[in-house]
């Protein structure tokens, strides 16, 4: 084993070899020892304490919570659905991730900026945004329907890794402003290898930027698992850029809400950044075109269905009395409503004319583009008639 | 005669196998190209044959694939990296522009980097933004880089080897979504060079121009036109940097008329290079300018406008007209 500089890291890591707990079954994680890992509800629904991390939430905002979780979920399975039915070019699930998405989602306030992947429905969800607009994408209408402005969330970005760059200027441009709010950046455990994410962490390291960077280690970058990525648990790199990191357990939801906020807090007081890695589970196939039997097995999935997300908080809620049937039965039924907005919404949905694509391209459009559509305005009306 | 009916895909994935088989020093590279397969397959079971050591599942980083790739290069390995989509090669760019392809000349000539760059390339396959570019016009900007688009299986099977050995770096560029298209492939038969420009339809009235996955549409329009008494010569470029023009210029002598395909935005594209070539050495046997048909000057756009974006038969057939009507 190499030698390893910084203290506290050196001694995280060589307990983490001698003490191993509970390697999460199936993620290959010697390296997980119980402690690192913020959890305020067990798998099996236990509410348990964290010496530094602490929510107080009443019955309304658990309520909330869940409903928040099954109301993703179902979206999710909804879009995968149309996409298998045709109706969308391709969807990346987030099945698994609804814990982890939701809580970093609720930690954040109205004037805070969410930079997603293409993954965060979850937290889009949190933000107000239509599902639609969402599936919209996926269905190849737009890029995204939404107004990253109103909503306090960028638009989704295909391009691993970009968007840390772009929360760490915004978070730079609110210190400036010297604004209450912070920027959250999202990534995967794949992209903390791309160069432009450890830019991203040196930047916002050097000008104490009021960023998270809120990482969802899902175990694998489409078949690469995160070995291939990092020989150190994610959250103990940020170590070497010289802000904390911290390990939560990213299917439980509260844990994750406790973390975030607190992260999110420090950085608005003007702490700087932290960096935080959701340890969860991708349940799903990378995207609808992707084959996951080809690189993981079946049994891994079964451990992981075990520390199901939702399932956990539902089994807190029922045996604290905090929701009882009819509760969960009016969620499903809002699920179901959802569900069906989304799948007609999907269906009805108008194709964009093709002059769409002129449109914004530049804030001054340019006397040759004006031209190029004028041209292609002529060159599609020469059809019409024809085939129709 | 070892023959064999191959798709495009099928085709690259023995041609890296004979490569591999043919120089050990040859080592594969790229994000899910190991267990995967890659995201299209094309490195199907060659990690399981060859070992992780010479098909290499890398970090998510595609600066580190070409950067790695150079100091490989200088220990005498023949890398070949996949970038996964068109879109993903810009963390790259600056190591593929100011690396890979200055080495040679700044060593004056004492370091070779016999480096492939295999990108799926173009549209036309539904996806989401970044997955459906045409980046050809800044590698064939580049000096110091070889740029190579393939069109069917036969190219895709030998090229990919020839490219493989050769000493230059070669950006090699598959038309993704002809992937599936098939051919009969001929195992044995030594190929055309890779730098040659190919004739692969006879005419007479004009001269189409396309390469990678718009040879396919190119063909398509030269039959159209044939039921229109339009006779279309089609030549498949194959190379676009260093571009085999004789041929064309020939062709073009007889027929008076030019029309360059491309799917990527016709402003600067090779097209244009390509326009103004053709018109020095043609320009008294011209009867039209060369005509250029490609994307629009905007982003790729959303997959329900990539129809309208991209050109099709029938644009292809528009230009035909106006060259003749000129
Ligand atoms: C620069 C770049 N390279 C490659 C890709 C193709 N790609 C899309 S998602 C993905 C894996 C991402 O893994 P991770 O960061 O762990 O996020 P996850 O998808 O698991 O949420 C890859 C390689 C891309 N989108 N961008």
């Amino acid at each position: 084993m190499r030698e390893l500089a910084s203290e506290p890291v050196s001694a995280a890591v060589s307990s983490a070899t001698t003490e191993v707990v509970d390697p999460v079954p199936g993620a290959e994680a010697p390296h997980l020892p119980r402690q690192d890992l913020v959890q305020l509800l067990t798998p099996e629904g236990e509410r348990v304490e964290h010496p530094e991390y602490a929510v107080d939430l009443d019955g309304e905002e658990l309520r909330g919570l869940y409903r928040d979780l099954a109301l993703v979920r179902r979206w999710d399975v909804e879009a995968t659905a149309l996409q298998r039915q045709g109706e969308l070019g391709i969807w990346a699930s987030l099945l698994g991730q609804e814990a982890a998405q939701v809580g970093a989602g609720r930690a954040l306030q109205p004037g805070d900026m969410a930079f997603p992947t293409y993954r965060e429905h979850g937290v889009a969800w949190t933000r107000g945004v239509d599902p639609l607009h969402v599936i919209s994408l996926f269905r190849g209408v737009d890029n995204g329907g939404w107004d990253p402005v109103a909503t306090g969330f960028n638009l989704y970005t295909v391009v691993i890794g970009a968007q840390c760059l772009h929360a760490t200027g915004y978070a730079m441009g609110l210190q400036r402003d010297g604004g209450e709010s912070a920027a959250l950046a999202f990534l995967g455990d794949g992209a903390t290898s791309q160069g432009e994410v450890n830019e991203a962490l040196i930047w916002a390291a050097s000008f104490s930027a009021p960023v998270v960077f809120f990482c969802q280690n899902n175990q694998y970058a489409i078949s690469v698992p995160l070995e291939r990525q990092s020989r150190v648990p994610l959250y103990q790199r940020a170590a070497g850029f010289g802000f904390p990191g911290i390990r939560v357990d990213g299917n439980d939801v509260l844990a994750v809400l406790a973390v975030t906020r607190a992260a999110l807090a420090a950085a608005r007081e003007g702490q700087g950044p932290t960096f935080i890695e959701a340890f969860t589970y991708r349940m799903g196939a990378h995207t609808t075109s992707d084959d996951p039997t080809r690189y993981r097995l079946a049994s891994e999935l079964e451990e992981w269905k075990l520390r199901d997300p939702i399932a956990r908080l539902k089994a807190h809620l029922s045996r604290t009395g905090i929701a009882d049937q009819a509760f969960f039965a009016a969620v499903e039924a809002e699920a179901d409503e959802l569900a069906g907005r989304i799948r007609s919404g999907t269906t009805e949905m108008p194709d964009p004319p093709g002059t769409a694509m002129f449109d914004a391209v530049h804030a001054e459009q340019t006397p040759h583009l004006a031209a190029q559509q004028a041209e292609f305005e002529v060159y599609q009306a020469s059809f019409e008639g024809g085939s129709e | 005669m070892t023959a064999q009916t191959l798709t495009i895909g099928k085709a690259l994935n023995l041609g890296l196998r004979k490569a591999m088989e043919d120089d050990a020093k040859v080592v594969l590279m790229g994000e899910d190209i190991g267990r995967l397969g890659g995201v299209f397959r094309i490195t199907d079971g060659l990690q399981k044959d060859f070992g992780e050591d010479r098909v290499v599942d890398t970090p998510l980083a595609e600066a580190g694939i070409l950067g790695t790739a150079v100091g490989l290069a200088m220990r005498g390995y023949r890398p070949v990296c996949e970038i996964q989509f068109d879109g993903f090669v810009f963390p790259a760019y600056n190591q593929i522009v100011t690396q890979v392809a200055k080495i040679h000349a700044r060593s004056r000539g004492k370091l070779a980097m016999p480096i492939v760059v295999r990108i799926p390339f173009g549209g036309g396959i539904g996806a989401v933004e970044h997955h459906s570019e045409s980046p050809e016009a800044y590698f064939a900007h580049t000096p110091g880089l070889k740029v190579v688009a393939i069109s069917n299986p036969v190219d895709a099977y030998w090229g990919i080897q020839q490219a493989i050995a050769s000493p230059d770096p070669i950006v090699f560029l598959e038309p993704k979504r002809r992937y599936w298209d098939k051919a009969e492939v001929d195992l044995d038969a030594p190929p055309d060079p890779l730098w040659a420009s190919r004739v692969i339809r006879g005419g007479d009235d004009v001269t189409v121009l396309a390469y990678g996955p718009m040879v396919k549409t190119a063909l398509q329009a030269a039959d159209a036109a044939a039921e229109e008494d339009r006779s279309v010569e089609v030549v498949d470029l194959r190379t676009l940097s260093p571009l085999d023009l004789d041929p064309v210029v020939e062709s073009v002598r007889r027929t008076g008329r030019c029309v360059v395909v491309h799917e990527a935005p016709v402003t600067l594209g090779l097209g244009a290079e390509i326009a103004a070539r053709v018109t020095e050495s043609c320009f008294h046997s011209l009867e039209a300018p060369v005509l250029r048909v490609g994307g629009y000057d905007t982003p790729y756009p959303p997959s329900k406008l990539e129809e309208e974006y991209l050109p099709d038969l029938d644009r292809v057939l528009d230009a035909v007209d106006r060259a003749m009507e000129f």
